[in-house]
């Protein structure tokens, strides 16, 4: 070597590079879970009437986290009538004043946002960079967001003169778990009403801790009230005297609370299921559609309302994208989701892993060729393989039921009107994602696809200004923006 | 008076843009306010209401495809019709029981209506929907769309004002509707659809069936290609049934406070916000 020569060189003593995976692991001890939960009624925690308790565990470790009271009808009947109480106090509170108790919850969700995420992340098992990233951040945004709409909301809607309902009672899903939370209680209280809140049975925690922000921000007491529980909480809180429910959840529950309402008057808005279609057209930007099609079906384990479960890729294009698909899959990195490279976190309980088995297993018999990449998984916890199956038709199980899993359903079209049909070819209707760069064909396929949300050349986006919900069977009314509010407004007319 | 026999006319029903008798080949005596026979009128049954929602459904797509400025004079053309054959509506609503003071309002109401109605096709867009100021470099807009096939039970009465109020917000947006008529008073819902036959509206956008509501809400509120029902004109003792049977396929159910209002949130009622993202970059 002379001295000249700038071209580094490894010393000859050095050992081999190591390049084995070096986790990188988000600390957990900045979240304090307490072994025991109470429920959360007139301002503070209090022991069930119903005396039971609720074990959340890690989905990732399948270890107990904590309990958390299970609210039978007697709790859900209290925590109702302190909502009740607090009503008439809370709607003719000065709008403006209601408006700084939601920005005070924003600034408070934001200062705890670390803590949050990693809570969310243990009692769900979602990957750290999406409770991090994506979750908390939109958790704060929506109070921020809907802070500012408390005392405007007579410009909101023309000729009309906004009234809050009274008492909503919003049943939320498992699969962002606070982020519901934001998405229910941020409008139904910047209008005025007050809320009980059921989270789901498998991902209690955050809105626990939720809680707790909103006593520290000094809520009135009543305001907020979450009744932890099952179905059986859930069923309990359709069935009592709040004015309104808010449900996101399946399909199927949702018609059950249809039907349970029926004849009562009270106000219903459904978020439910949905198949998503994620259209790639050939002249489509191919690695950002691939990127696209992965965060679509992949994001949050599949775990989402709106994941594009369904590619319905341009024929002439078909194997060249199916290859970088596959290729894809092979670098996505499945396992611990504290571990802040991991792409696809854990399932969230064994009955939805169950239920994911059963559905591929459907897809096999019905004769779909399934391709996984190779990736180890952990021994303990809930886990399923990034799964592509090709060949599929449209009468496929696995074309027309919602997985709600890393399971993606690839079937092909020719022309612009084969891939519309396809589309919406489902009773669902709640997102769908075009990829294209000529602009004509995304605004006439924008107008003539039959969803809620139609994400152009990107997936998965969400903002609290944005509304948000499905056609058909995926629900009605809608959350976020404008357009949100009116599902908690009584209006003349209406 | 002469000694010339009057003819009298047969009132069907109105489904594609055609006038059929009942499938089920039944009939029913519309009454005069003193309980005699007028007329006998076509009494629907569920076969018809099958029928009268695939007419409905292979029309929608069509009517939401025209551009909002060609619905509105289609509906502007509806009240023309109207204004033509006023006389005779103010006769019938008379035959139920009004006033001719009061059967004149209600049609001059009627028309009206359909004037204020045909004036929001290429507006209600703009008051409905907007753009959606995200956090990111992203076009985000939101739009109001056509529900799809609308159910609509009329109430019994107004019979003519009832109709026109409970079907002119649902067609604005572009949906097709299924109008079962006032039970007792069907008449002037029935002379209606000859004057839609006479109009520019498409078969098959609007249909309507005369005859028992009691009868044919159950089967319009569980049919699973009916995307909304308006149950505002409906006898509240049918309201409870109808909404366990409209959650089979998520129906929307529609019931405002008044059956003979207007507002353009009575047109929201009947749409789907779409929102379209597409990013923003070079």
């Amino acid at each position: 070597m002379t001295d000249t020569d700038h071209t580094p060189v490894l010393h000859p003593a050095s050992p081999p590079l190591d390049w084995t995976y070096a986790t990188s692991r988000e600390a957990s001890d900045l979240v304090s879970v307490q072994d025991r939960y109470g429920l959360f009624i007139d301002g503070d925690f209090h022991r069930p009437a119903s005396k039971r308790y609720l074990t959340s565990i890690n989905p990732a470790t399948e270890e107990p986290l904590a309990e958390v009271a299970e609210a039978g009808p007697r709790d859900v009947e209290r925590a109702v009538t302190s909502a009740r109480k607090a009503f008439p106090m809370w709607s003719r509170l000065p709008a403006a004043e209601r408006a700084k108790y939601l920005f005070r919850i924003a600034r408070m969700v934001q200062e705890r946002s670390r803590e949050l995420a990693v809570l969310e992340t243990l009692d769900g098992g979602k990957p750290i960079k999406e409770s991090r990233d994506v979750d908390l951040p939109l958790v704060a945004a929506h109070f921020f967001y809907h802070a500012g709409w408390a005392d405007k909301l007579e410009y909101a809607f023309p000729g009309l003169k906004p009234e809050p309902l009274g008492v909503a009672g919003q049943v939320i899903p498992w699969n962002f778990p606070l982020l519901m939370l934001a998405w229910k209680v941020a409008p139904a209280l910047a209008t005025g009403n007050t809320v009980v809140l059921k989270p789901a049975e498998t991902t209690p925690l955050t809105a626990l801790h939720f809680a707790q922000i909103t006593a520290e921000a000094g809520l009135p007491p009543g305001v907020f009230n979450v009744v932890t529980g099952a179905g059986a909480t859930g069923a309990a809180l359709v069935s009592s005297g709040v004015d309104k429910i808010a449900f996101t959840g399946s399909t199927e529950v949702g018609k059950e609370i249809r039907r349970r309402l029926a004849g009562t008057g009270k106000r219903l808005s459904l978020e439910l299921g949905g198949k998503g279609a994620h259209i790639v057209f050939a002249d489509a930007p191919l690695d950002q559609a691939i990127e696209g099609t992965i965060n679509g079906i992949f994001f949050n384990q599949g775990h989402v309302c709106c994941a594009g479960s369904r590619l319905l890729v341009q024929e002439s294009i078909a194997e060249v994208f199916l290859d970088k698909l596959r290729s894809r899959l092979e670098i996505l990195r499945v396992g611990d989701p504290l571990d802040k490279n991991t792409d696809v976190g854990a399932i969230n309980s064994a009955s939805q892993l169950e239920r994911i088995e059963a559905l591929v297993e459907t897809g096999r018999q019905e004769g779909a060729e399934i391709f996984q990449p190779s990736c180890a998984l952990p021994e303990r916890g809930y886990w399923f393989r990034p799964t592509v199956f090709t060949g599929v038709s449209q009468s496929h199980r696995i074309a027309q039921e919602e997985i709600f899993g890393p399971v993606l359903s690839v079937l092909t079209f020719r022309t612009p009107d084969e891939a519309v049909e396809k589309a919406n070819n489902t009773p669902y209707g709640l997102a769908a994602g075009v990829w294209t760069t000529k602009g004509s064909r995304i605004l006439w396929m924008a107008d003539r696809l039959r969803s809620g949300v139609v994400w152009a050349n990107t997936y998965n986006k969400f903002d609290p200004a944005s509304p948000f919900g499905g056609y058909k069977e995926s629900g009605f009314g809608r959350e976020g923006g404008r357009h949100g509010l009116l599902a908690y407004l009584k209006a003349e007319g209406m | 008076m002469s000694d010339r026999l009057d003819v009298r006319k047969t009132y069907k029903l109105f489904i594609g843009g055609e006038f059929p008798r009942s499938e089920s080949g039944r009939s029913y005596p519309a009454l005069d306010v003193d309980g005699a026979v007028v007329a006998r009128v076509a009494q629907a049954s569920r076969k018809d209401v099958r029928d009268a929602v695939r007419a409905a459904r292979a029309a929608q797509e069509g009517w939401a495809g025209r551009t909002g400025y060609n619905r509105g004079q289609i509906l502007y053309r509806v009240a023309e019709m109207l204004e033509d054959r006023a006389a005779g509506f103010v006769e019938q609503l008379k035959i139920g029981g009004s006033s001719r003071r009061q059967a004149e309002v209600e049609v001059e109401q009627s028309i009206d209506r359909i004037v204020w109605y045909a004036g929001w096709c290429d507006k209600f867009a703009q008051v409905l929907g907007n753009l959606n100021p995200v956090a990111g470099p992203f076009f985000n807009i939101s739009t109001p769309e056509p529900t799809g096939v609308v159910a609509i039970i009329a109430p019994e009465k107004p019979a003519l004002l009832g109709v026109v109020s409970r079907l002119a917000p649902v067609l604005v947006p572009g949906n097709t509707a299924v109008l079962v008529t006032s039970s007792s008073l069907p008449l002037p819902a029935a002379t209606f659809a000859e004057a839609l036959a006479t109009s520019d509206v498409p078969g098959g956008v609007i249909n309507i069936l005369t005859g028992a509501a009691a009868e044919l809400t159950p089967w319009l509120a569980g049919h699973m290609d009916v995307d909304a029902i308006d149950l505002t004109g409906s006898d509240p003792s049918l309201v409870e049934a109808a909404e366990l049977a409209a959650a089979d396929n998520v129906k929307r159910v529609v019931r405002f406070d008044a059956a003979d209002s207007q507002s353009p949130y009575q047109i929201a009622a009947f749409t789907e916000t779409k929102t379209v993202w597409h990013p923003k970059g070079l």
